[in-house]
């Protein structure tokens, strides 16, 4: 694992990757500190970050789209997995070199509170919290980055689907703003859902009569539910789907100031899922 | 040292391996024979853990590829049918990688770079950037990871493709110097590379194993129910009417020969059968001249595409069977070899 860990975080600088990813996040992240706090006078360094933090949208493509697909694209996942590493280890040194990459930038960044308070005021803590949560959401997203990378062999193809997939969740609160809330549109959401479920379950299992079971059973959950307390589908989609806002926690940590234990879980948490999913990505192609 | 049992691989419906078993020996070279897409890749594959199997066990120096992954891979140094290159890496760095990834102590890595480095002749090209290499080079430096940590067993998937006859001439002479302290496992479909490299030779075809053996024993299986004669005559089916009553004899066929009043006859015999004394005698008595009688000869090259053209175009009605009881012979030869 540290071998790769080490391969892969050496890779990103003897190419122009690494370089790259520094550079336009700096600039990015510059351009609205200079704007926010410099010239407009804002005391939160938070504030920059977290309107600036749409640069991971591009950015992080960049970083994730070779990881496996180039991997497997020169045959070198055949040097990794004949080696004496296991997937997971194969899989958690490419994640690690790219959130070691990551904070590359984030370490510079944390001189900007430090300059503002040279200057004047900054909420020094608020500040380094929501740096950490930049950080977190980063890793978050290099995972589902990942994740994708290793579904291709294409570069582009990674790419410009996490670019789509990154967007879409950076957008996730604007897009569930346009949900209907009313009782009946919800309950018929809630159907389309289980009808995806058992699909899924399908498509997963290769069994028709599992995924039969598991949509009747769902559809019958949802009729009796709206036949004994219809009120419970009022919003309930809007609000399901909205737990997982990936913007939502840095709000609270950029605008409230409020240390967002459960936030930070929810970021890591999902990056360790989407770390699992590559592993599992990797064994499916194995086993296949 | 690796035991291979009931290897099945399957692609949906296509089984790219079918029933495979086979046992490697410390301390030998063996050659994996078969012509495209028999499968030689794949179980190289499956026998370092690159890709699962469907059925059957894969035991390396006493470890099961599946249960006991990482220590089996620990076993196992392999060169892929396409080097598994970094090509914006160093050669030095690369192979330092590849140390570090085999889990080689740290005391010993400085060494045994040196080794590899030393053996497979990479030295000039040590700080160059791997994607600047000829394809030659890039195949030696593919080797070198391959013996990296020195494991008991290494396993080379085509190791001389794209190399010019020096290099290839030294690459044989590598493995066979590795021969004693490592069993390494070849594949190749170059009969010759084969036959003058392995101590035993395993034809594969349609992810079977057809046969089995070392060459000189592979050879002398159907040497032995061959003859070849020249006669002098016009009338084939004279010599022909003559000869196969013989016992032993199993098949005739003759041809006209090079020159007009000579015959080339062709003799299949029942195994282990020496058959020259009653031809030269029955000739003799007949008053047909042998101009010329030899024990057929038969490399490598000649079994295997017999062996695996029989597989592909087996037809019931082959003319006069003459190929039957040889081909028969040639398979329990192969479960023979195996034991």
């Amino acid at each position: 694992m540290s071998a790769i860990f080490k391969r892969d975080l050496r890779s990103y600088f003897t190419g122009m990757i690494g370089y790259i990813f520094i550079a336009v996040s700096l600039a990015f992240v510059g351009i609205y500190f200079l704007v926010v706090n410099l010239i407009n006078g804002y005391p939160y360094f938070s504030y920059t970050l977290s309107n600036s933090a749409m640069f991971f949208i591009v950015c992080i493509p960049l970083l994730t789209m070779r990881s496996m697909a180039e991997e497997r694209r020169t045959k070198t996942d055949q040097l990794l997995l004949t080696s004496p590493v296991s997937v997971g280890g194969i899989v958690t040194g490419k994640f690690l070199a790219m959130a070691a990459v990551l904070a590359i930038p984030m370490v510079i960044l944390c001189a900007c509170p430090l300059l503002m308070r040279s200057a004047g005021a900054a909420g020094i803590a608020s500040d380094y919290a929501t740096l950490l949560a930049v950080y977190c959401m980063g890793c978050m997203f290099i995972a589902i980055g990942m994740f994708i990378s290793s579904l291709t062999e294409n570069q582009v193809i990674s790419a410009v689907v996490t670019l789509f997939v990154l967007l879409l969740l950076y957008m996730w609160d604007d897009i569930l703003d346009f949900l209907p809330t009313t009782v009946t549109a919800n309950m018929i959401g809630c159907l389309v859902a289980i009808v995806v479920v058992a699909l899924l379950l399908y498509l997963m299992s290769g069994s028709p009569n599992l995924a039969m079971v598991a949509a009747i059973i769902g559809a019958v959950a949802v009729i009796v539910v709206y036949f004994v307390d219809a009120t419970l589908f009022e919003s309930l989609l809007p609000n399901a789907l909205g737990i997982l806002s990936a913007t939502a926690v840095l709000e609270t940590f950029a605008f409230d100031f409020v240390f967002n234990w459960p936030g930070l879980v929810f970021y890591l948490s999902v990056a360790a899922l989407f770390v699992f999913l590559t592993a599992q990505t990797v064994q499916k192609r194995r086993w296949n | 040292m690796i035991e291979v049992r009931d290897l099945v691989k399957r692609y949906g419906d296509h089984v790219a391996v079918d029933h495979l078993s086979f046992t490697v020996e410390k301390g030998q070279i063996y050659g994996f024979l078969g012509p495209n897409g028999a499968g030689k890749s794949t179980t190289m594959n499956i026998m370092t853990g690159y890709i699962g199997l469907t059925e059957g066990d894969v035991i390396v120096n006493g470890h099961n590829i599946v249960e006991e992954p990482e220590a089996a891979k620990r076993c196992i140094g392999y060169l892929p049918e396409i080097p598994p290159l970094y090509t914006d890496m160093t050669v030095t760095e690369y192979l330092r990688f590849a140390a570090q990834l085999k889990k080689v102590p740290k005391g010993e890595r400085a060494e045994q770079l040196r080794r590899v480095v030393e053996l497979t002749h990479i030295e000039d090209v040590q700080h160059r950037l791997i994607k600047n290499l000829s394809k030659g080079y890039r195949q030696r430096v593919g080797l070198a990871q391959a013996l990296l940590g020195f494991p008991e067993v290494i396993i080379l998937d085509e190791p001389t493709v794209g190399l010019d006859p020096k290099q290839i001439i030294e690459i044989r002479d590598l493995i066979r110097s590795l021969s004693g302290d490592h069993t390494v496992i070849l594949s190749s479909h170059i009969l010759s590379e084969v036959q003058e490299v392995c101590d035993q030779v395993l034809i594969i075809n349609h992810g079977k194993l057809i046969a089995s053996g070392s060459p000189a024993e592979l050879e002398e299986k159907l040497a032995g129910t061959t003859l070849s004669l020249t006669v002098k005559g016009d009338d084939p089916r004279a010599v022909e009417a003559l000869l196969s009553p013989l016992d032993g004899v199993t098949a005739v066929t003759v041809a006209p020969g090079a020159d007009p009043g000579e015959l080339d006859v062709r003799l299949s015999c029942a195994r282990g059968r020496d058959v020259r004394e009653a031809v030269s005698s029955a000739c003799i008595s007949a008053g047909v001249p042998i101009l010329m009688m030899k024990n057929g000869d038969v490399s490598l090259e000649q079994i295997f595409l017999e062996v695996t053209s029989d597989e592909t175009g087996e037809s019931p009605e082959q003319p006069a069977g003459a190929d039957e009881t040889p081909d028969a012979d040639r398979a329990d030869g192969g479960e023979e070899g195996q034991q």
